[in-house]
C-alpha cells in the first residue's frame, strides 16, 4: 500500500511538473483595454483583434489581408443581388453544440439589432435566408459587390448560448446592467476565454476542440493593459511579457539595441490627413473676416505644396512612415501605384497666397488630437512649422483625443476650421473613404460624409461613388474609384500625408506575423 | 460631544454635496464621453442613441439631482467603459490600493524613524549626512520618475523584480490578496517604495527636528545627569515623545496615500483605485470620475473626524472650550 501510494505521489508530482513545462504560455501587453467581451459592442481594431481568438466570421483576412474562408467555405454571386454563403460542415462551439445556418441568421439579426457598434455591417435593407442548414442567402436591393469585405470582424455567435444566457441583444455601448455576454464569450475560434477581468488581465486558453489547424504553438495567452509606455517597454525588455503593441517612435532604438527584443514594423493601412473647413462662409476661428478663404482651391492648393511630407516623415517620423497621395492605402487600393505626391513648393505656394489675395498670409486654429495617432501633436507642429514659411499663422489646439473628438466630430458640431485625422476603411475598400470622408455632406438625411468634417463637396465624385457602390466587374470598378480620387486630388480637398507606421515589440523568442491592419493576431505566433 | 458630532457630520454632508456638485460641473469640459465609448466610424443616429440612453441630453442639474439621489441609495452608476457597476469596479480594486498604501506605510513609518533618529543622534557624522541627502532626492524627485528609475534598474537591469502588475494574487472572501504568494510579495517592492519615499523622507525629516528639540529639554539632562544609559535615554525617554507628531502625520499621510495613489499605480499598472480613475478621466467615464472623487472626499471627511474627535479625547482642554463655548 505504501509504495503504491507514493508510487501516486510520484506520478502526480510528475504530471504537475510536466504540465507548466510543456504549456506555452505567451504574455502580450497593449496600450489599450479590452472592455467587453461582446463582440458587437466595439468597433475598434486592438477590441476586434481580440475577440478574433475567440470567435470567428463567415470570412477571415490573411496575412496579407486578403479574404479567404472562414466559417462559410465559399461564396458565390447567384443572382446580381442575391449572395449564397455556403457554411463549413463539421464546426463545433466551444461549448460542444454544432455550428448551423441558425446561428449565422441569428448574429444577423443580432448584429443590426439596437445598441449593436457593428450594425454598418450587414446593411439594414439586407435580407438573410435560411437555404438549408449549411447555406444562407443573403438579398440586398441593389447589387453590391463588397458586402461581405468587412465580415472578418462580423464574428457569429451561438444562437443557443446567447437564448441561454439572456444575450440575444447586443450588449450596448451604454448599457445599464452588465450583460453576460459582456463578460463572458463563446465562439468557434481557436482559443477559449479562461478569465477575464475588465482592465486588469484576460487569460486567453487553447481551445482543444478548433476545428481548424492552429499555426502557432501558444497553448496559453496572458493579456495585460499596460498604459504607461515606459512600463510597457520595460516589462518587454525585461522578459515579463513577450509581444507589447505600441512602441512608442522614441524607444525603438532602446528596444533593438537590448538583444533580447525587437521591434517589428511596417507600413498600417491608416491614412493621416489634413482638411479644411469649405462649408462655413466665415472660418469659425480665423483672421479673415467675411469670407472663407478655404472656398478657394487655390488656397488649399497652396497649403497641399507648403507641406513637406518626406520631412515629416525624417524629422517627426523617424523615417517610420509612408507618404501619401491617396486617402487610402496601397493595400486596399491595387492602382495606388498610379498615383504619386507631388514634390512641395513653397515658392510655389506662395504665389497661388497672392493669387487668392492673401499676400501676406492669414490666421487660422488648427485642430490636432495629441494621444491618438503616432506622434500626432508632433505632425502638427511640423506642419505650422511648414505653413509658417508660406506666411500662414496657425493658432494650434493640440489636445487629448477626449476634448479633440468632442469638438470636430458630427456631435460636436465640426467645430474645426484645419484639422488632423487618421482614418482606416473598414470594410478594406474605397467605397467607404469615398462616402463617409469624401462625400457631400449636403442632405441631411443621409450618413453620406458624416466623417466629412471639413464638407468638402464635388457631386461628381459622389455620382462616381454611388456608380462604384453598385459595379461588379472589378476592373471596371477600380478605373471608377481611380477617377473619383483624381478628382479629389485635383479639387486640393483634402491633404493626405502618409501612413503610419505599426510599431510592435517583440521577444527574440517569439516569431509573429504582422498584419497591416495592426490587429495582433497571436494564434499565428510561435514561442520558443 | 453629541452636538459636536452632530455639528461634524453635517459639516461632512455639506463637504459630500460640495464635492459632487463641483466635479458633476467640472466634468462637462473633459470631453464627450459618447466618442471614447464608440468607434469613431460609427453612424451619427447610433451615436444620439447612446447619447441618450446615458442621459446625457438632459439638463446640468437634472443630472446631478439623479446622481446624487441614487448615490444616497448606495447605487454610483454603472461605468461608460467597462458597463459594470461602480462599486462593483471599486469592490475589486479596493484591496490592491490599500495593500499597497499599507505597505508603503510601513515602508515610510519604520525607515522613516529609524533614519531619522540616527541622523539626529549621530549629527555631523557621514552618516547622517548621506541621509539626509537621501531625503533631498526624495523629497524633490518626482515620483513617476522615482518609478521609472526603480523600474529601470530593479527590472530591466537586474531582472530581480517584476516591473508591472500583482504578480499572482490569492483570493480571501472578497479580498484579493498578495501577502500570500512570492510573486505578490516581489511585486509590492517597487510600487511601495515608489509610493512611500515621500512620506519616508518627511517622516524622517520630522522625527530628527522632533528629536533633536527633544534631547535639548530639562529631563533628558536630568536623565543623563541621574546616570541612566543613553540607549534607555533615546529609545525610551526621547524617542516616545516625539512620535506623537509623527503619529498624527503618519495618519493624516495614510489618507493622501490611498487617495493619491494615481501615478504610482500608473507607472506600475497597478490594479487599483487610482490607475482606474486616471483611465476613467481619459475615457470621460464620468460614473467613476464622481464616485472617486466622493471616495476621496469621504476618506478625508472620516479621518479628520476621527483626529478631531482623538483631539478632544488626549487633550482636554479643547474639551472644555468646546463644552463652554457651546
Amino acid at each position: 500500500m505504501r509504495t503504491r501510494g507514493s508510487l501516486w505521489t510520484l506520478s502526480l508530482a510528475l504530471l504537475l511538473a510536466a504540465g507548466p513545462v510543456s504549456a506555452v504560455t505567451l504574455r502580450y501587453a497593449n496600450q489599450g483595454d479590452l472592455k467587453s467581451l461582446d463582440p458587437y459592442t466595439l468597433n475598434e481594431t486592438t477590441t476586434i483583434a481580440h475577440h478574433g481568438h475567440v470567435y470567428e466570421g463567415l470570412t477571415k483576412r490573411g496575412k496579407d489581408l486578403a479574404i479567404e474562408p472562414g466559417l462559410a467555405e465559399r461564396w458565390e454571386l447567384v443572382e446580381p443581388t442575391r449572395w449564397r454563403f455556403f457554411l463549413r460542415r463539421n464546426v463545433k462551439f466551444s461549448d460542444g453544440t454544432p455550428f448551423t445556418a441558425d446561428d449565422v441568421v441569428f448574429s444577423a439579426a443580432r448584429v443590426r439589432a439596437p445598441g449593436s457598434n457593428f450594425a454598418t455591417r450587414v446593411p439594414a435593407d439586407v435580407k438573410v435566408e435560411k437555404v438549408d442548414d449549411f447555406t444562407v442567402d443573403f438579398i440586398s436591393a441593389q447589387p453590391n459587390p463588397i458586402l461581405h469585405y468587412s465580415w472578418d470582424s462580423w464574428y457569429i455567435m451561438s444562437k443557443a448560448w446567447a437564448e441561454k444566457n439572456n444575450s440575444v441583444a447586443p450588449t450596448p455601448a451604454a448599457a445599464t446592467t452588465p450583460t453576460y455576454s459582456a463578460l463572458n464569450a463563446m465562439g468557434t475560434g481557436p482559443f477559449t476565454i479562461e478569465s477575464h477581468q475588465p482592465g486588469v488581465k484576460t487569460v486567453f486558453k487553447k481551445n482543444p476542440n478548433y476545428w481548424g489547424k492552429i499555426e502557432g504553438n501558444v497553448d496559453e495567452i496572458v493579456f495585460t493593459p499596460i498604459s504607461n509606455d515606459s512600463t510597457r517597454v520595460s516589462a518587454l525588455l525585461s522578459g515579463e511579457v513577450d509581444v507589447i503593441e505600441p512602441v512608442p517612435l522614441q524607444d525603438i532604438n532602446r528596444v533593438n539595441s537590448a538583444g533580447s527584443a525587437q521591434v517589428l514594423t511596417g507600413p498600417e493601412v491608416r491614412t493621416i490627413f489634413l482638411g479644411f473647413d469649405q462649408t462655413r462662409d466665415e472660418l469659425s476661428n480665423s483672421s479673415v473676416k467675411g469670407k472663407n478663404p478655404f472656398k478657394d482651391r487655390r488656397v488649399r492648393e497652396a497649403f497641399y505644396k507648403a507641406i513637406d511630407a518626406e520631412a515629416i516623415k525624417a524629422r517627426v517620423m523617424r523615417g517610420l512612415s509612408t507618404p501619401s497621395a491617396l486617402m487610402i492605402a496601397p493595400e486596399f487600393f491595387k492602382l495606388s501605384s498610379d498615383f504619386t505626391r507631388p514634390k512641395p513648393d513653397p515658392d510655389g505656394a506662395k504665389k497661388l497666397l497672392a493669387e487668392a489675395g492673401y499676400p501676406n498670409g492669414f490666421e487660422v486654429g488648427m485642430n490636432c488630437p495629441s494621444d491618438r495617432y503616432v506622434n500626432d501633436g508632433d505632425i502638427c507642429r511640423a506642419v505650422i512649422g511648414m505653413l509658417a514659411r508660406i506666411g500662414i499663422k496657425i493658432n494650434p489646439i493640440i489636445e487629448p483625443k477626449a476634448q479633440y473628438f468632442a469638438k470636430v466630430l458630427k456631435s460636436g458640431g465640426y467645430n474645426t476650421s484645419f484639422y488632423m485625422l487618421g482614418w482606416t476603411p473598414g470594410t478594406g475598400d474605397s467605397h467607404n473613404v469615398l462616402y463617409e470622408i469624401m462625400g457631400c455632406r449636403t442632405d441631411p438625411k443621409s450618413s453620406r460624409g458624416d466623417t466629412n468634417l471639413g464638407g468638402y463637396c464635388n457631386p461628381k465624385l459622389d455620382e462616381l461613388t454611388d456608380q462604384v457602390l453598385v459595379e461588379l466587374d472589378t476592373g471596371k470598378r477600380d478605373q471608377l474609384i481611380k477617377q473619383a480620387y483624381q478628382i479629389g486630388i485635383d479639387d486640393y480637398g483634402y491633404i493626405p500625408l502618409h501612413q503610419q507606421s505599426l510599431s510592435w515589440g517583440v521577444s527574440k523568442k517569439v516569431k509573429l506575423v504582422q498584419r497591416a491592419d495592426n490587429q495582433v493576431l497571436l494564434y499565428w505566433a510561435q514561442k520558443d | 460631544m453629541l452636538a459636536f458630532l452632530v455639528r461634524r457630520v453635517l459639516q461632512a454632508a455639506g463637504v459630500f454635496l460640495a464635492v459632487g456638485i463641483i466635479a458633476f460641473t467640472m466634468f462637462r469640459f473633459v470631453g464627450d464621453p459618447v466618442n471614447q465609448i464608440v468607434s469613431i466610424d460609427t453612424p451619427y443616429a447610433e451615436r444620439l442613441a447612446v447619447r441618450q440612453s446615458l442621459g446625457l441630453d438632459d439638463p446640468v442639474p437634472v443630472q446631478i439631482l439623479r446622481y446624487l439621489g441614487r448615490a444616497l441609495g448606495g447605487d454610483f452608476g454603472i461605468s461608460y467603459q467597462f458597463r459594470q457597476p461602480v462599486s462593483a469596479l471599486f469592490a475589486e480594486r479596493l484591496p490592491a490600493t490599500l495593500e499597497l498604501a499599507l505597505c508603503a506605510t510601513v515602508f515610510a513609518l519604520g525607515l522613516g524613524v529609524l533614519f531619522g533618529v540616527v541622523s539626529a543622534l549621530r549629527r555631523g557624522t557621514a552618516l547622517a549626512s548621506a541621509l539626509n541627502a537621501l531625503s533631498l532626492v526624495g523629497i524633490s524627485l518626482p515620483t513617476f520618475l522615482i518609478g521609472i528609475l526603480l523600474i529601470y534598474v530593479f527590472s530591466e537591469t537586474f531582472r530581480l523584480l517584476p516591473s508591472f502588475g500583482r504578480g499572482d494574487v490569492v483570493r480571501v472572501g472578497g479580498w484579493t490578496t498578495g501577502f500570500l504568494t512570492p510573486s505578490g510579495l516581489k511585486a509590492l517592492v517597487l510600487p511601495s517604495i515608489t509610493l512611500g519615499l515621500f512620506q519616508l523622507t518627511l517622516v524622517m525629516r520630522l522625527v530628527r527636528a522632533e528629536m533633536l528639540e527633544v534631547l535639548r529639554t530639562d529631563y533628558i539632562r536630568f536623565a543623563r545627569a541621574r546616570g541612566l544609559r543613553s540607549r534607555t535615554i533615546h529609545f525610551r525617554h526621547a524617542l516616545k515623545n516625539t512620535l506623537i507628531p509623527v503619529i498624527t502625520i503618519a495618519g493624516l499621510q495614510l489618507g493622501s496615500l490611498i487617495a493619491f495613489a494615481i501615478i504610482t499605480e500608473t507607472v506600475f499598472q497597478w490594479p487599483g483605485m487610482g490607475a482606474l480613475f486616471l483611465q476613467a478621466v481619459q475615457n470621460v467615464d464620468i460614473p467613476i470620475m464622481a464616485a472617486y472623487l466622493l471616495l476621496v472626499a469621504g476618506i478625508f471627511v472620516v479621518i479628520n473626524l476621527t483626529v478631531d474627535i482623538l483631539y478632544t479625547v488626549v487633550d482636554p482642554r479643547l474639551h472644555v472650550a468646546g463644552a463652554t463655548g457651546g
